[in-house]
């Protein structure tokens, strides 16, 4: 394994990875340090804000997003795994705080956020964590990462040195329904979009799916299990920590 | 005030706030090109090959894949043998024209009742023919498709109201590509256009049975292109 | 909660449910997402493409005025006569005039989505005209007495099966399931109406000032024929269609048909310049172009998000659009369905009214990554949402969101929050989906994920 510049890491800890996925955020932590980087966490983090600010509260938002900036103001760089808080620093807080006192700071981190497997591979150079994961998985691309921060390659390319894997494409790129507090306001078309990814899933005959977003997997696996369905979901760091 | 003064009003209201360009993601005013932004438009469109040979090839492929038919020949002699045996194949009686040196020499070839749609021409009676035969101003050989006029192909129903639409072009009319088919109108008629210019890129299609595929769904049913 | 809420809410339920609509739709698209992807990867660049339309559209949709003016005084030079519509109503009562005074009894119309806008064959069928549908998806829903599922294939909702039985009976003609023969009915039912029809009416598709011209696409032919055979014909075309020159047609004609329908061009594309003029043999003695504001004057005064003026109608961020694939056209109870009538429908009928449909989003960015002009249209969505939270808020909305603000900043209350989820787990395992749930909105079809004891930060704090 190779060992870079010792960089600190500001690992940004979203809240339902702090408060419903542990392993996944244990996972990153430990990949990090292995890399021979040092992580910090900040405990006063709990949200970027996302709920609201997607909601049109916007004021709300600012109120969570603004002491989020100021936490993360001298950070080195800010690594988030889920691309869709990813995409909340990245292209939504600018857009946020355009025109507020906090605008240059915005951009600032902005500048220094990144999504988990974009950073392992695109920042440090890295895709062989010496991982084995001996199954046969399928990957959901979270539509943030995918779209808001063009994140396709990494996982893949990560998941491609992982030992015993087998890949296997989902036939389908599509939304898998989550979407935050859509999921609660429009049940029934989350809830259908979230069958058709599951059904896609099926067709691949995965034992796993795979994603770099836990709320998408949430998503997933809530279905899944409410289906009686044998296939499990899993975070892609957590993959890539199975040694 | 008049509506149009009410709406041209309100435009120019409304636009007194700048929006921003199009990519540049909330900063307003990104400097405008000097030229158009079409003007590389032939280097993002579909790749056309360089020679004739190959275009006319490509004209082939893409004419094929549209389902309509296409033929280039080496003579008249061959041509009018072509239109006689396609007369025949098809079992057409009537058939409608227009006046051209091209048209006239099919016709005669035909040897068929013609409606002549030149001095104006009874409706129903070119409902009644098997085939239209019209001249064109252009074969593109990005698209496979001809373009038609209303003052050079016998006026607006002639390509489309018969059953069978056959072009008949000659091989100084294919054109590269879609630019080069707007700039060839564009310099040969400007600013005096005919009424109608039509691209007509394969036979009348629709899907909208279960996006099933059929031909023939209120125009022609084939298209022949034949080129000289 | 609006009605049209409500109305949403109640269609939604119910197509989503519907495994058929679900399959039928499905099935339809998949041919049209490989033939898409194939035309797309034959362009040298999609992408540099996309980037120049959506500068053209910038360009003449901020200059309108000038464009428009241009526009009109080349189609008056040539003796088209030309109508301002600042409403519907207006756009309505111009084209029934023209009717009146031509004595007009049936008129024949190629697709026009906005005729659907400004509910047209309604107001002339009140008066006492016959209009007719050409275009053959129009026709079927014309015959079920519906609006078009969609802006571009109106009548995918059908399976041949029920156009079968509704040639049969309104018809009294249909040979078989077949789509071939069925469209073979409906071409000879049109023939003669085309031969006898007093007008002909169409949409547009662009307009180009340089030139004066109307670009009109369509597959059948039947615009066509509807632009040659009627005396009188009237286009009615919504004032952002505008391109500046003619040239950029040669861009715009293969995008809309590949970001469309999958074709490398549209089988018909037509510009009109006139009525019949001297020398030409055929074609209208009279041509009125009827201009249309509606509230696009509106849209365009929100610089934000004008570019949703650039919107071509291709359709194409409906077919990659989950929600759409998922709820059906009809759903949305408005002309333009989709990603992109979610965005502009609240600006032509009230941010108030229509908001639901902005918030009825994933915001998954299928439709911009679809979209052939760039349009921004997830972040319009967004914009929406803000628009409508800031000048009419939820109260209890906004009260949770202050008070999970409150929480969110302050880590004794976040690990308090946390330690409650975790101990009222059973609690909620025991009232799971039912009334009593306070997460009944998604325990009723998804499971929750079990909680752990120990959070990240219990682990992280424990570690140090
Ligand atoms: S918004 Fe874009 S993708 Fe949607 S119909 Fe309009 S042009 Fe097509």
């Amino acid at each position: 394994m190779f060992r870079r510049n010792r960089m600190t890491i500001t690992l940004f800890i979203p809240c339902f990875i702090d408060a419903l996925f542990p392993r996944a955020g244990i996972s990153m932590v430990e990949i990090l340090e292995r890399l021979g980087h040092s992580v910090v966490c900040p405990e006063a983090i709990a949200c970027c804000g996302q709920p609201p600010f997607n909601s049109g509260y916007w004021e709300e938002a600012r109120t969570i997003a603004g002491p989020v900036l100021e936490k993360l103001a001298d950070a080195e760089a800010v690594v988030i795994g889920s691309g869709s808080c990813g995409a909340m620093l990245k292209n939504f807080y600018p857009e946020l705080f355009a025109n507020t006192p906090q605008a240059e700071l915005a951009k600032k981190v902005s500048a220094r956020t990144w999504e988990f497997s974009d950073f392992l591979v695109s920042k440090l150079g890295v895709t062989d964590l010496g991982a084995k994961f001996p199954h046969k998985v399928t990957f959901h691309d979270g539509c943030h990462g995918l779209r808001e921060l063009g994140i396709k390659a990494a996982p893949r390319a990560l998941l491609g040195k992982v030992r015993g894997l087998e890949f296997v494409e989902l036939m389908e790129e599509s939304c898998c329904g989550f979407g935050g507090t859509f999921s609660a306001k429009f049940p029934m078309i989350s809830t259908a979009m979230g069958e058709v990814k599951c059904a896609a899933a099926a067709e691949t005959g995965a034992d796993y799916i795979i994603s770099n977003d836990s709320s998408c997997l949430m998503h997933i696996q809530g279905l899944l299990s409410r289906q009686g369905s044998p296939i499990k979901t899993i975070h892609l760091a957590e993959v890539l920590n199975q040694q | 005030m008049s509506e149009r003064e009410k709406i041209l009003g309100r435009i120019r209201e409304a636009l007194k706030v700048k929006a921003p360009r199009p990519g540049s993601h909330g900063d307003p005013l990104v400097q405008a090109a000097a030229e158009p932004p079409v003007s590389h438009a032939r280097d993002w469109l579909p790749s056309v090959g360089a020679s004739v040979e190959e275009q006319f090839a490509m004209f082939a492929r893409n004419a094929a894949d549209l389902k309509a038919e296409f033929q280039l020949f080496a003579g008249r002699d061959e041509l009018r043998a072509a239109l006689v045996s396609l007369c025949a194949a098809e079992k057409w009686r009537r058939i409608a024209s227009h006046g051209g040196e091209l048209t006239d020499f099919a016709c005669q070839a035909i040897g068929l009742p013609v409606t002549l749609t030149d001095r104006g021409y009874d409706v129903q009676a070119m409902e009644k023919c098997d085939a239209g035969i019209t001249e064109c101003d252009a074969l593109i050989a990005q698209t496979g498709g001809v373009v038609v006029n209303s003052r050079g192909a016998g006026g607006r129903a002639l390509s489309v109201l018969p059953p069978h639409h056959v072009v008949i072009a000659r091989r100084e009319q294919l054109v590269a590509d879609l630019p080069a088919a707007f700039a060839r109108l564009q310099s040969k008629y400007a600013p005096d256009f005919p009424s109608m210019i039509s691209f007509i890129t394969g036979p009348s299609r629709t899907g909208d049975i279960e996006r099933i595929l059929v031909l023939g769904a209120h125009g022609p049913k084939k298209l022949t292109i034949l080129c000289l | 909660m609006s009605s049209f809420v409500s109305q949403f809410k109640t269609l939604a339920g119910e197509k989503t449910r519907d495994l058929r609509h679900r399959q039928v739709i499905r099935t339809a698209l998949r041919s049209y997402e490989v033939v898409r992807d194939k035309r797309k990867a034959a362009f040298q660049s999609w992408e540099f493409a996309r980037q120049a339309a959506a500068e053209t559209k910038w360009e003449a949709v901020n200059h309108l005025d000038t464009h428009l003016e241009a526009l009109v005084a080349k189609l008056e030079a040539r003796g088209t006569k030309v109508h301002w519509a600042s409403t519907g109503a207006q756009a309505c009562a111009i084209i029934a005039q023209i009717l009146r005074d031509q004595k007009a009894h049936s008129i024949i119309k190629s697709k026009a989505m906005t005729s659907e806008e400004i509910h047209l064959n309604h107001a002339l069928e009140q008066e006492g005209f016959t209009v007719v549908e050409s275009d053959l998806g129009e026709f079927i829903v014309q015959l079920r007495h519906e609006p078009p599922y969609h802006i571009v294939f109106p009548s995918m909702h059908l399976t041949r099966g029920e156009i079968q039985d509704l040639f049969q009976k309104e018809l009294g003609d249909a040979p078989s399931d077949s789509p071939e023969e069925l469209t073979m009915v409906a071409r000879r039912v049109m023939r003669q109406k085309y031969l006898t029809a007093d007008v002909g009416f169409t949409g547009a598709n662009f307009a180009i000032a340089e030139t004066g011209m109307i670009s009109i696409t369509e597959n059948e032919g039947n615009a066509r024929l509807t632009a040659a055979l009627p005396k009188t014909m009237i286009t009615l075309l919504g004032i952002e269609k505008i391109l500046p020159r003619f040239a950029d047609l040669a861009l715009f004609l293969p995008m809309l048909a590949t970001a469309g329908a999958g074709q490398p061009m549209t089988c018909y594309n037509t510009m009109y310049s006139g009525p019949r003029q001297p020398g030409e043999c055929d074609g209208p003695e009279a041509w009125h172009v009827v201009l249309l504001d509606n509230r696009r004057t509106e849209l365009l005064a929100d610089a934000e998000q004008r570019d949703a003026l650039h919107c071509i109608r291709c359709g194409a961020c409906l077919n990659v659009c989950p929600i759409f694939r998922n709820v059906g056209g009809h759903t949305y109870g408005t002309t333009y369905s989709g990603p992109v009538g979610s965005v502009i429908t609240p600006h032509l009928r009230g941010l108030q009214d229509w908001k639901h449909l902005s918030n009825a989003s994933s915001l998954c960015g299928a439709c911009t990554e679809a979209c052939p002009v760039k349009i921004d249209l997830h972040h319009h969505l967004l914009q929406n949402r803000r628009n409508a939270s800031v000048s009419e808020p939820a109260f209890f909305e906004r009260l949770a969101y202050k008070l999970f603000s409150i929480v969110a900043n302050e880590p004794k209350f976040w690990s308090l929050a946390k330690k409650l989820g975790w101990l009222t787990q059973p609690l909620q395992k025991a009232v799971k989906g039912s009334a009593l749930d306070p997460a009944k909105a998604w325990t009723k079809t998804r499971d929750l994920p079990p909680m752990p004891k120990e959070s990240f930060k219990d682990w992280w704090r424990n570690r140090k």
